[in-house]
């Protein structure tokens, strides 16, 4: 069967790496907000090759009733790849890798949401990888939060989501494909940027204590940049209405004068 | 005791609003002496009270609301309603009908059957428990004629505007009947098909530019402007499409 080479060398001694970024550099990220019309919230994020797409719906009714919480709403969350979201055809079954990604992406979105509003409700969150390439856990958490803005659900803050690791002796940020594949450590990260609190640390791999401090530095600060990214998403879905309404009020009111 | 943003500004969940002696009003939260948001909307500040008005979100129902739900179920002593909240609403008979109810010669069926659409009033919710309705009541009961269009319920209280300008207004410049439900729910009902597309057309731009500056008169200029068009020869073939969507 097919399988991927690892390249010569995943980072040359100038620290340039496979895709042409410094050992410090996010991959290119694009979000949208607000992209499907039947989810009460959704999200679209591009990072690198990756592309995920995010559905929430909710507060809802929970079916099957017995998972109703008294005194807080459940939070619900799949995590799911489409069968040709890699190079070899993914079975569409949920794996034991996404069942376990569900889990820990639904815990690292739980502590940001004012769940105790809406007792005995759902809120479900879905998220679907159309194409992966490293990191797209970090990836659907920042996707997610911004559905969950989106969906108009009381946050804490918006939940920002990256992974540092160690390539060739090389710390480095937000890892590709083939430096999470071949490379030394992966540690995927979440924060709540604005009281620096984690709410998911994961790592693969073998690092000293001093390189698990550097690269989770590394790590936290790729969240801080993901965080102004998704605000600014947030403010460009909602002011955009705003702005082409205001540039009509001033035309029309234009028009009034010239016909005076 | 800074105030960090300006009133009407774009906030976004964890943002700073205000530090010091302030109170928390919706959706907002309060953590030592820090206001921040807590959703997507726009600032607001009453004296000491700072809020976020939502600009998108579910319907949380409250007592003396007025909804428009739809009969999903249908028990022994009442029905199931659908009103666009997380929470199954019940309309009880004895809350229906005038006299007491017998089950031997009342059929639930006759009075309400699956699928109406009804206008009600929440007469008791808690966070325990779900809504309750009454359909008794001037204006309550089953709905038998009209169209009914949804819109987020957080925008409402644009469609009302303020003190019912902006529904006054479309009152007067179609003729119709007009029942906005709390739930983002709005009963349209009018002499002609075409005076109701209007209505719906001037519903979904007010849910497509709320929060503007000056939305009720741009909204009577579309309206005497499709009028005009109408009433040219020109019959309003292009726009009853688009609103039937």
């Amino acid at each position: 069967m097919f399988q991927v080479q690892p390249p010569e060398k995943l980072i040359d001694e100038r620290g340039m790496r496979v895709d042409g970024r410094s050992p410090y550099d996010l991959r290119p990220i694009k979000l949208e907000v607000g992209v499907l019309e039947n989810a009460d919230g959704s999200a679209y994020i591009e990072q690198g090759k990756n592309k995920i797409l995010v559905a929430v719906y909710g507060p809802r009714e929970v079916h099957p009733k017995h998972l109703a919480l008294p005194d807080r709403a459940t939070i619900r969350c799949r995590y799911h790849m489409a069968p040709f979201s890699t190079d070899t055809r993914k079975s569409p079954a949920p794996s034991r890798r996404e069942i376990e990604l569900s889990k820990i992406i639904r815990e690292a979105l739980e502590p940001s949401i004012f769940a105790e509003l809406y007792p005995r409700t759902t809120i479900d969150v879905f998220i679907e990888v159309l194409q992966s390439d490293g990191g797209t856990r970090g990836a659907g958490i920042t996707a997610a939060s911004l559905a969950l803005a989106d969906a108009g659900i009381p946050l804490r803050d918006l939940v920002a989501g990256c992974a540092a690791g160690k390539v060739e002796n090389w710390i480095v940020l937000d890892l590709n494909d083939l430096e999470d594949k071949f490379g030394n450590a992966d540690l995927p990260v979440a924060l709540l940027p604005r009281t620096s609190e984690l709410t998911l640390l994961q790592m693969d791999g073998m690092l000293s204590s001093e390189e698990f401090e550097e690269a989770l530095k590394l790590a936290i600060e790729g969240c801080r940049q993901i965080h102004t990214m998704q605000r600014e998403a947030l403010r460009q879905k909602y002011s955009a209405v705003r702005e082409v309404a205001e540039e009509e009020a001033v035309e029309s009111e234009a028009e009034k004068k010239e016909e005076a | 005791m800074p105030i960090f943003l300006e009133k009407k500004q774009l906030v976004t969940p964890g943002e700073l609003l205000a530090e010091g002696d302030y109170i928390a009003g919706d959706n907002t939260y309060k953590e030592d002496d820090k206001i921040l948001a807590s959703r997507v909307g726009l600032i607001g500040i009453e004296g000491q009270r700072l809020y976020v008005t939502a600009l998108k979100g579910c319907y949380i129902p409250s007592v003396g609301d007025f909804v428009i739900g739809k009969v999903v179920d249908i028990s022994m002593s009442g029905w199931v309603v659908d009103i666009n909240a997380p929470y199954e609403a019940m309309l009880f008979v004895s809350d229906v009908i005038e006299r007491s109810f017998n089950p031997q010669r009342d059929v639930l069926t006759q009075i309400y059957n699956l699928g109406d659409l009804v206008k009600a009033k929440v007469i008791a919710y808690d966070r325990t428990r779900g809504p309750i309705l009454t359909t008794r009541g001037s204006g309550l009961g089953k709905i038998t004629r009209g169209r009914v269009v949804g819109i987020t319920p957080a925008k409402i209280p644009r469609v009302i505007g303020a003190r019912g300008s902006m529904v006054n207004m479309l009152k007067q410049e179609t003729n119709c009947y007009i029942g906005i439900g709390q739930n983002g729910r709005i009963l349209v009902s009018g002499v002609t098909p075409e005076d109701e597309d209007l209505v719906i057309l001037a519903i979904r731009k007010i849910e497509a530019e709320a929060h503007t500056l000056g939305l009720t008169d741009r909204i009577r200029g579309l309206i005497q402007e499709v009028k005009s068009k109408r009433e040219g020869g020109n019959v309003s073939s292009s726009t009853s499409r688009e609103t039937n969507r």
